[in-house]
């Protein structure tokens, strides 16, 4: 069964179409990535499904509920967590603070309880804590667990922003770009850890990512997309060879190069 | 260099990181009640100032330091505060009920107030508010059978379980229920600051769009952050007009929450301890330039002395130390901990990477 469905969904800046009729389902448990050139529109989908964005036309679903209907903050409440391009973290809390505002949606404990910290309010956090403690070991972000974010590398802001969004166990997990500006050994540590979210915490991942050899490691589906449309839609292997594909990265001549270079070679 | 060896999740929870910490504050206390037997009267009545500015302080940090919010219009809530305080003390409210009713009045308006500056952002949130703050000196022109207007108010004697307070019989009273004021304050503060909402306000303030992805509701996070700010900046408000002995529309004009905005810079801005540093200074600054010109310049009062060193000091803090006297010990001490190994730019803030582009 679809978890989410995106059904026909259209968005346009002015003049400009960012997301032209798309339609695509992800699956339960599975790990899904959205490939495409520069400016093709796949933020702009991780912004529709966040709510940060209105479709003109289209509907967009989540395990059968509406998320048209819901506003930004509410989203989060259904399961759906996200990490940013850009990074997106509390700057001025440690690493501890950021990932318990992922518990966010779990909270419970209203204004005047909190003020007097009642003991429902202790065991609560204790409940809090006890999550992102969990988050933490699966991570390995133990040695940065009380450090300020604006003093963290590059590298370690990404795992946090995973783990923020960790923390407040979703059931479906979007990654904008987990890989960019990691090294080689950082990118095969977010293969392993997409691959253990999937597998041992049995969250669907949909995600963009410019890295193909990451996406054929992980993805079990891959959508191309250009200038806001679908390409294509399959397997990664069927993606790659996709004469679409092809073109839109490459443009047009590289299909008649490989044309012609499989013709001199027969 | 201490480590904390941490064996339960109620180590990241507690109040005090641990017995030293606990023993350092503890410490602290006492002397703050032992502080009427060490000090002569009028020293005890700047300490009380001391302490009814930090309360001002806390409030507005709560809006700016922490959710990041800035606000000139505190001087209103201030007043409100006061005037809401004194009126329920003259029509027989008893005092203990008064002050916090007072504060409770003042936050339901701040929340109000917030619901329209929910929009504006820095800079145009402080000029909104900044209006708020001279239109409050005509309100309380207008609302002469209430407020008595340009001729103000003198409140009566506050009494507590029968114990008349006044400011010049009993100072030593009038200091120790200003501290209870600030004990009970400072504790509110610091578990919020360790409960969800706490950490919803700076997210707010790091991040919009990322608190909104976590499920935080924006507007309602700000209206709590405002009614929460103006309540404690009203019960501020309120003791101090009480302190000042009699108050007009004069008393709470708008360079009060200049100060108050100043006061939490200096002092250092999201620490606690920055309000009651910048109180410290706020309080202390005219005693001791008057002290000096009364030695260096023979008595000669230098009209405009006080606001020129106070704009001085402002600009050297920007300039040279944003994270205020605060954060410059936060330097010192991990200096000398870490003592030889610190390095210089440990504190420097890095610049943040790529700032996801504006989705509205």
């Amino acid at each position: 069964m679809s978890l989410l469905e995106i059904e026909g969904v259209t968005l346009k800046f002015g003049g400009v179409t960012a997301v032209n009729n798309l339609t695509m389902n992800v699956n339960e448990a599975e790990v899904f990535a959205l490939v495409g050139p520069n400016g093709a529109g796949k933020s702009t989908v991780f912004n529709l499904i966040s709510r940060f964005y209105t479709p003109v036309s289209g509907s967009i679903k989540f395990d059968g509920v509406d998320l048209l209907k819901l506003a930004p903050h509410e989203v989060p409440s259904l399961g759906i967590a996200r990490t940013f391009q850009n990074i997106e973290l509390f700057h001025q809390a440690t690493v501890l603070q950021n990932l318990l505002v992922g518990r966010h949606r779990h909270r419970q404990s209203s204004l005047l309880p909190q003020l007097l910290h009642l003991p429902s309010v202790r065991a609560e956090e204790r409940a809090h804590r006890e999550a992102v403690e969990q988050v933490i070991d699966f991570l390995d972000l133990q040695p940065y667990r009380d450090k300020m974010i604006a003093g963290l590398p590059y590298g370690v802001r990404k795992v946090v922003e995973l783990g923020r969004a960790l923390a407040s166990k979703p059931r479906l997990l979007l990654l904008d770009e987990p890989a960019s500006g990691l090294s080689v050994e950082e990118t095969q540590n977010m293969r392993w850890w997409i691959d253990d979210i999937r597998r041992q915490m049995g969250i669907t991942v949909l995600m963009v990512e410019h890295d193909m050899g990451l996406v054929g490691k992980v993805s079990d589906r891959v959508l191309a997309l250009a200038d806001g449309a679908k390409l294509a839609e399959g397997t990664p292997p069927e993606v790659q060879s996709h004469p679409a594909v092809i073109e839109a990265y490459l443009g047009t001549s590289a299909i008649s190069k490989t044309a012609d270079a499989k013709g001199a070679r027969v | 260099m201490r480590f904390h060896f941490k064996t339960s999740y109620d180590d990241d929870i507690r109040l005090f990181i641990d017995g030293w910490k606990f023993s350092l504050y503890a410490a602290l206390l006492v002397f703050m009640l032992a502080l009427p037997w060490l000090i002569d009267d009028f020293y005890l009545g700047e300490a009380n100032n001391v302490l009814i500015w930090s309360v001002c302080g806390l409030g507005l940090m709560l809006l700016t330091g922490q959710t990041g919010q800035a606000s000139l219009g505190h001087s209103a809530f201030m007043a409100l505060g006061c005037y809401s305080c004194v009126i329920m003390m003259e029509s027989g409210v008893p005092f203990i009920i008064a002050l916090p009713m007072a504060g409770v009045i003042t936050g339901c308006f701040g929340a109000l107030i917030a619901i329209p500056a929910l929009k504006l952002h820095g800079v145009y949130l402080a000029i909104a508010t900044l209006a708020l703050a001279i239109l409050a000196d005509d309100i309380i022109v207008l609302l002469e059978p209430w407020t008595g207007g340009v001729a103000g108010k003198v409140p009566p004697d506050i009494e507590v379980f029968g114990l008349t307070i006044n400011r010049w019989g009993n100072p030593t009273e009038w200091y120790y229920m200003t501290l209870i004021v600030v004990l009970v304050c400072t504790l509110f503060y610091r578990n919020l600051l360790r409960a969800p909402l706490g950490r919803s306000f700076a997210a707010v303030r790091d991040s919009e769009i990322s608190a909104q992805a976590m499920g935080v509701n924006i507007a309602r996070t700000k209206t709590i952050a405002f009614g929460l700010s103006c309540a404690i900046t009203g019960l501020g408000g309120a003791l101090m007009g009480l302190f000042a002995g009699a108050f007009n529309n004069e008393t709470f004009n708008f360079l009060l929450s200049i100060q108050l905005l100043m006061m939490i810079v200096v002092g250092g801005l999201g620490f606690i301890h920055g309000a009651f540093l910048g109180a410290i200074v706020i309080a202390f600054l005219p005693q001791f330039l008057s002290i000096v010109s009364d030695t260096m310049g023979h008595g000669v009062a230098i009209p405009g002395l006080e606001s020129a060193v106070f704009g001085v000091i402002l600009i050297v803090f920007i300039l040279f130390e944003p994270m205020g006297l605060y954060g410059r010990w936060l330097k010192i001490r991990t200096f000398l901990e870490l003592f030889p190994f610190a390095r210089k730019d440990m504190f420097k803030r890095q610049k943040s990477y790529l700032k996801t582009e504006r989705l509205r």
